[in-house]
């Protein structure tokens, strides 16, 4: 059978470029599909004539957006759906392996993404009623309403939510899944190496019935992605620190990066911190390491020797294991250089003063392994003696954490900018002073796994608000 | 495609023209002191180039540092000694542009290519626009030029390059973006008060055009391009959706201070929009080689792309150009090798600054 071609999508038709891109497995580098490479221009020009996308959605209400949507979700999980425009079908177990293959994810690890996604569908009214604090949805139907008593009027922000999506994880797509039911069109770079999810996505938005001109998947260059960017009116950008920074200052562009989220452990449960190792493992170590909810520092009073000791004890000897394999925990690298350059970094950052590889003694080898045909990098935990080690604040695509002791009113002024902290502490002064911190975006107060976020709550930014503003609005009787 | 009998007299008109400029530049009374000098130091090409093959095989590259080293007097053949030259330049972002000098060579050019075009897209006796790179270029006045061959005048909008490669390479692109709508401001103006019908600019220039203007209602009914890569996709954008799948006539140009201009082979859908060109020989010649062993690739396969200039006015030969194409079959409206698809030498290896221009 041939290799499959994925099509840019214009308005939801296909539109084949004469450059194309490859993607291919992880291993051994065969090509899993070609993927037409659009120039900046065709996105400028159609971005023209987005209202007709925003037309094609708003004659739909929210809430038949919403069924649409969760019919969306289980197509999505079970159903065989168009792959490209030239009459190939991809089950979801087709998708699955597939997936895996391109980004070196286990097979274990994208049935859960595809659950998560599949939740997130099959949940939108749920999600939107989080996002909206409750309002009537037939407000977003004629714009204007009543709530709590009082009249409020709401006006999209942008006639399309610009999305430049990572390679890193299958479920990151689940934050733009509202956009549809919010009556928002979406136009897409999707990720070199990951353009499945999205691609599948939208084939199963459009067989629930969802109009085609709702979605642009446009892989391109860095013209094109900037273009986006710069012409969506709102927009998402998922990269590391160098390319979110350059963003930040631009309210139309929610930037999403490194997460550096951390547990911390306050004097009241200090004495307990083995209790709580189950938790620390799973943040740290859940889907490969690669979100960025994953915990990627331990922040406690003591023990800090002990703690990154028995961490290292734990997630040290865990190696490669088939992609088939359900216990497999690590994830092979897509790019292998990436997985390289991690290497070379940690060793370098290793070698400064101050920090103990404490997964070296119970990892019998190396950090970087060529295993199961691929590139993977085993867990590591540092033990920094303070925050102001390099290694103390860092966050990579795979398994890492460092642990480090800081003195529990220090902990909040050390920590930064927090997308998920989970507090272990019953200190109701502790528990306030978390409360009250503007640097945490997520607080899970217990022994909560930082993997776990709440789909009714965001913990990212708030898509509604991002795609909708409220107006003061007067009628006459 | 060509038939044999049109290639073969094709290439025997070459070998004519070679021998005649040949006898031209290494002759005392005519030539000039650069080529004069260097039979001295060398050898005699009037004794040993007599066809093409002659002139590939004994030449060796010419070296483009000489346009920036040497004064312009070492170019001027003695036949036109004591007559005023124009003095065209091309590169220059850093440091000495190269410089070429010309009197008629460009009339030539132009008023050959201009039976080329067709009179619906270029209709004759209506006015032109140029939004590209004037200043010291050949380009500027060989589009008047043309113009006025085609019995009217052209306006113009200048971009300067050089300054475009300087904010590209240093990351300036808000910089880049702002010169590029100022560019594009001036044509719109011109636009908005005066009626032209045929446009040179360059890809990008015509795409940021199109994205502030209905091209065809402003009247346009003909595009002629170049300056900048343009790959097959590219090509059929701009085809299909700036000019409008042909409401516009889009014709595209390969071409230098130092060769002319290339006219291109028609292209569309039935060819994947890959764009061939064609150099106006005898005047130039290109030819599509490996630079290792100086021999033509295959057809539809890669390599250098190398001109030789043959004019009275210049002589160049075996100029290997920063381009890389595909060579291809001649065709019966010019029955001699073609390069398609150019890009920049080593393209697909490294980003090449190409600019917004």
């Amino acid at each position: 059978m041939s290799v499959p071609h994925l099509s840019c999508l214009r308005f939801g038709k296909s539109y084949r470029s004469f450059n194309e891109s490859e993607v291919k497995d992880y291993r051994d580098g065969s090509v899993k599909a070609t993927l037409s490479q659009v120039n900046a221009g065709v996105i400028r020009r159609d971005l023209r004539e987005i209202h007709r996308a925003k037309e094609a959605l708003s004659k739909f209400s929210t809430r038949e957006l919403i069924d649409i949507s969760a019919n969306a979700g289980k197509i999505f999980l079970n159903e065989s759906l168009p792959l490209g425009a030239d009459g190939h079908q991809q089950s979801a177990q087709e998708y699955l392996e597939t997936l895996s293959s391109t980004s070196g994810l286990p097979h274990i690890m994208v049935q859960r993404n595809m659950d998560k996604i599949h939740y997130a569908l099959t949940h939108i009214e749920l999600i939107l009623n989080g996002l909206t604090r409750g309002i009537d949805l037939s407000i977003l139907d004629q714009g204007y309403g009543e709530q709590a008593g009082a009249p409020v009027c709401f006006y999209p922000t942008t006639e399309a939510l610009g999305l430049v999506m990572p390679s890193n994880s299958p479920a990151v797509n689940s934050l733009w899944l509202p956009a549809i039911a919010l009556k928002i069109p979406v136009i897409m770079k999707p990720g070199r190496e990951e353009p499945w999810t999205p691609y599948r996505l939208m084939q199963a938005f459009i067989a629930a019935g969802c109009p085609k001109e709702a979605f642009g998947f446009y892989p391109t260059d860095h013209e094109g992605a900037g273009d986006i960017l710069k012409h969506c009116g709102r927009a998402l950008i998922f990269g590391d620190k160098s390319t979110t920074d350059l963003y930040a200052g631009d309210p139309g562009v929610q930037v999403h990066g490194p997460g550096f989220s951390k547990i911390i452990i306050g004097d009241d449960e200090i004495e307990n911190w083995e209790k709580h190792l189950d938790v620390m493992v799973a943040s740290i170590s859940d889907n490969g390491g690669r979100s960025c909810v994953n915990a990627s520092a331990v922040i406690v009073p003591k023990y800090a020797k002990e703690i990154a000791d028995a961490l290292g004890k734990r997630l040290g000897p865990l190696k490669p294991l088939p992609v088939d394999d359900p216990n497999a925990v690590l994830s092979g690298f897509a790019n292998p250089q990436m997985g390289e350059w991690i290497n070379q970094t940690l060793e370098t950052d290793f070698a400064k003063k101050g920090a103990i590889d404490a997964t070296a003694p119970y990892r019998d080898g190396s950090r970087l392994v060529k295993a199961e045909g691929g590139t993977y990098l085993r867990p590591t935990i540092a033990y920094c003696e303070s925050m102001e080690h390099v290694l103390s604040n860092r966050e990579f695509l795979c398994p890492y954490a460092s642990v480090v002791e800081v003195k529990q009113n220090e902990m909040l002024r050390s920590i930064g900018p927090t997308l998920v902290v989970t507090a272990i502490t019953n200190d109701q002064q502790f528990k306030n002073q978390l409360l009250s911190s503007s640097n945490v975006e997520r607080l899970n107060i217990g022994s909560i796994s930082t993997m776990k976020i709440s789909w009714d709550q965001p913990h990212e930014g708030n898509m509604f608000e991002f795609l909708y503003k409220r107006r003061s609005i007067g009628m006459a009787a | 495609m060509a038939n044999d009998e049109i290639v073969k007299n094709a290439a025997d008109e070459l070998d004519a023209h070679v021998s005649e400029m040949i006898k031209w530049h290494f002759s005392p009374e005519t030539g000039c002191p650069f080529w004069l000098d260097w039979a001295k130091q060398n050898w005699n090409p009037i004794e040993e180039v007599k066809n093409f093959e002659d002139l590939c095989q004994k030449f060796p590259n010419f070296q483009d540092e000489w346009l920036r080293d040497l004064p312009n007097d070492v170019w001027v053949p003695n036949a036109y000694k004591g007559r005023p030259f124009n003095i065209f330049e091309t590169g220059g972002t850093t440091g000495m542009p190269k410089q070429r000098i010309g009197w008629d060579d460009f009339r030539i050019d132009y008023t050959a290519f201009s039976e080329t075009l067709s009179d619906d897209h270029f209709p004759r006796d209506d006015y032109w626009m140029m939004v590209g790179p004037t200043g010291p270029r050949r380009l500027r006045l060989a589009i008047e030029h043309l113009a006025n061959a085609r019995g009217c005048s052209c306006y113009f909008v200048d971009l300067d390059p050089r300054w475009v490669k300087r904010l590209i390479a240093g990351k300036q692109f808000d910089q880049a973006r702002a010169y590029m709508d100022h560019v594009i401001d001036q044509a719109l103006t011109i636009l908005k008060h005066r009626s032209v019908s045929a446009l040179f600019t360059t890809p990008k220039l015509l795409e940021a055009l199109a994205e502030r203007k209905d091209l065809v209602k402003a009247g346009i009914k003909g595009v002629f391009c170049g300056g900048t890569t343009m790959d097959k996709q590219y090509a059929r954008f701009l085809v299909e959706e700036v000019c409008e799948g042909g409401e516009i006539g889009f014709v595209p140009t390969y071409g230098n201070t130092l060769m002319g201009l290339a006219r291109h082979h028609p292209f569309g859908p039935e060819n994947d929009f890959s764009i061939a060109y064609y150099a106006p020989q005898p005047r130039a010649a290109l030819r599509v080689v490996n630079p290792d062993t100086n021999k033509t690739v295959d057809y539809d396969t890669w390599g250098r792309v190398e001109l030789t200039t043959l004019t009275k006015e210049f002589f160049m030969p075996r100029f290997l150009e920063r381009d890389e194409a595909l060579r291809k079959k001649p065709w019966e409206q010019a029955p001699w090798d073609g390069v398609a698809e150019v890009r920049p030498f080593g393209a697909m290896e490294k980003n090449i600054v190409e600019g917004v221009y």
